[in-house]
């Protein structure tokens, strides 16, 4: 099977949908490559990340449509035209950026199908590029699904990999309610196996990297890749963990998560959002509420610590956790 | 403007105004739950824009939405249904007064958060010129939603991507109990220019006014030429909701624009001076009128409530 880019497997999975349908379009800063500039050609480039690339050359302006910035009216035009009967993607150049256009996403997207009483869906993609590691400092690095999956509505994705990239973005696509899609800047680049063809991951269904009978640890986005690291030093040890990758925060694959937990008794959950009403606190919150008979262990949460992301190098390495504070935690629930 | 047509509108604005007449007495009966919010006085706008739209003409409405739903063609006992709250109202009882959709009619829902429409709007004109349809997308926007940056946002993109909107501003001289004149700074209108789109403005007492400008903004857009704005300045006949004491405004101030800027006596005097309607059929349309409110309150008191089940309606939910 083809090897793949994360960033090459969204791509593919943007190019094989805007042929599949020709509903789909998408609108965002730069996503054309840059419109206007003294060159006197787009290049095609596709947006600061390169996601977008090469789209404008086959499916042109009118689909993929460079805007001003102007992220409320990036996220209200799709709005718009999704009960119009389009099947927009927005982009915004980073997560961050919600923050421009939190009415849009949190007032309007997401309560249209039910505030109208169902008589509406409301198919609207927004593409996010998530998260710390290339010393972006505070306002270019949180990972902000923490905070939406808290409204009820929105369904919100966060692949781990290149395979789940491309399934995961063409499930989001073809949903009928809206999916905030989370791509972690620190895994663009990171490659595994992608088929050519279209194909789809389910949205709320689990994944588990790594089977094991000591400890579940349950992981979000590029966490699941340090959770690895850490799974497979301990591993070495004759330590064996089960990994668990909801994959989504909203919807929620408890049921894997129970299960798993059910099993080893000993619950890690990682994250590189901050502790307060996070991740690990939802997920551990739950299991303490639906799974305590299992557990023999207080459950550990790594998260990020309370504090703005950072940036220089030595700072931002400290504050995003990885395989060590992983490998900390798993330790710790066994001791 | 055929006799049929004018007659219509002419019922179109009585239907609104009587609703929102009927709507301020029968909240204090307290059957009607929430906040509510009347358009009344302003129904000349609605009206005058909504007559030179058909199905496929999308509009996005505001908090004080009755009356554009009304003039797009929304159900008038339906709607009625859902601001009592009812399973048989447009929404299904989940949206109330604040929230009144008809996607069959193309109204893409009036909007509690003001300045939240019209980058929607710009949006369903997208979809339009996606289609290559000759159809125009509105939003309605008052003198409070003109200060928003999102709408500035919206008229922008709007012009970048040359697409069928139009922008109308409902000037009724109050956001919430603020006046226009302290909020708005500098003149709506010149700013509205300002982002390289033609203004029509028109007087928001005269449906006429407000029809002949609409007729231009849309031929602006059939022609390619993108989006325009609608500016009209008309009166607001009660406070920012049902309810509102109203200490801001001056009794002479509510009874001049009851007397001297009311579109149906200003429509009705035109229509009998150049002969083009009766007062006999008038009168029969306001019978009409006064028939179908009856109608609407009855049924809509009559409907069938939700249950606590339908909470978990309408939503995806696995928790």
């Amino acid at each position: 099977m083809p090897i793949k880019t994360y960033r090459d497997a969204l791509n593919e999975a943007l190019h094989q949908e805007f042929e599949r349908d020709e509903r789909v379009f998408i609108l965002g800063e730069d996503v054309s490559g840059g419109q206007a500039g003294s060159a006197g050609v787009v290049d095609a480039a596709g947006g600061i990340f390169g996601v977008t690339k090469g789209l404008v050359n086959k499916f042109g302006v009118d689909r993929v449509i460079d805007t001003p910035i102007s992220e409320s009216a990036i996220i209200g035009a799709a709005n718009g035209a999704a009960l119009a009967g389009m099947r927009p993607i927005a982009e915004l150049m980073f997560a961050d950026f919600i923050g421009v256009s939190m009415d849009q996403i949190f007032n309007q997207l997401a309560k249209f199908r039910y505030m109208f009483g169902g008589k509406t869906t409301c198919p609207v993609v927004v593409r996010l590029p998530t998260g710390a590691g290339m010393n972006m400092a505070a306002q270019h690095s949180q990972t902000m699904y923490q905070m939406m999956t808290s409204v009820p509505g929105l369904k919100v994705v966060m692949p781990a990999n290149a395979y789940d990239a491309k399934g995961l973005l063409i499930s989001a696509i073809r949903d009928d309610d809206p999916v905030l899609f989370f791509e972690h800047k620190g895994l663009y680049n990171d490659k595994c196996e992608v088929p050519d063809e279209p194909y789809t991951v389910p949205i709320g269904e689990a994944d588990m990297p790594r089977e094991g009978d000591d400890v579940t640890v349950v992981a979000f986005s590029r966490s699941v890749k340090f959770a690895i690291k850490a799974i497979d030093k301990l591993q070495e040890e004759g330590i064996s963990c089960d990994l668990v990758d909801p994959r989504s925060s909203s919807p929620l694959d408890e049921e894997t998560i129970l299960e798993s937990v059910e099993a080893t008794s000993r619950l890690v959950v990682v994250d590189e959002s901050p502790p307060r009403c996070g991740l690990t606190a939802d997920i551990a919150a739950m299991v303490a509420s639906k799974g305590f008979s299992s557990l023999k262990a207080p459950i550990e949460q790594v998260s990020a610590p309370h504090t703005p992301v950072p940036f220089a190098r030595e700072l931002e390495r400290a504050y995003v956790p990885g395989p060590a504070h992983i490998e900390a935690a798993i330790r710790k629930t066994l001791a | 403007m055929d006799k049929d047509k004018l007659l219509r509108a002419y019922s179109q604005l009585k239907t609104i105004r009587e609703f929102e007449e009927r709507l301020n007495v029968e909240i204090a009966t307290g059957e009607i739950a929430g906040f509510t919010h009347l358009y009344a006085g302003q129904e000349a706008v609605a009206v005058g824009v909504c007559e030179s739209l058909d199905d496929k003409d999308y509009i996005v409405s505001t908090h004080r939405g009755h009356g554009h739903c009304m003039a797009k063609g929304g159900d008038v006992i339906d709607m009625m249904k859902e601001i009592y709250g009812s399973t048989e109202g447009l929404c299904k009882g989940k949206g109330g007064s604040m929230h009144i959709a008809d996607f069959d009619r193309g109204i893409l829902g009036a909007n509690g958060i003001v300045g939240g429409g019209p980058p929607l709007a710009v949006g369903a004109a997208i979809a339009i010129k996606q289609r290559g349809d000759k159809n125009v997308a509105v939003s309605f926007s008052g003198d409070g939603s003109s200060n928003q940056g999102t709408v500035f946002e919206a008229m922008n993109l709007a012009v970048v991507l040359e697409v069928p909107s139009i922008f109308v501003f409902e000037n009724n001289g109050y956001g919430e109990h603020t006046g226009a004149d302290y909020a708005v700074g500098g003149d709506l209108l010149k700013r509205t220019q300002g982002f390289g789109m033609p203004v029509f403005t028109a007087d928001g007492a005269d449906f006429f006014s407000v029809y002949d400008a609409t007729q231009k903004a849309i031929a602006h857009a059939n022609a390619g030429q993108g989006p325009s704005a609608i500016y009209a300045e008309c009166p607001r006949y009660f406070g920012h909701y049902v309810g509102d004491p109203q200490k801001y405004r001056s009794k002479d101030e509510l009874s001049d624009i009851r007397e001297n800027q009311d579109c149906l006596k200003i429509l009705r005097a035109k229509v009998i001076e150049d002969a083009s309607l009766t007062e006999a059929e008038l009168a029969t349309a306001d019978e009409q009128v006064m028939k179908l409110i009856d109608d609407a309150v009855t049924a809509a008191r009559a409907a069938p409530r939700p249950v606590a089940a339908d909470v978990l309606e309408d939503v995806y939910i696995n928790y």
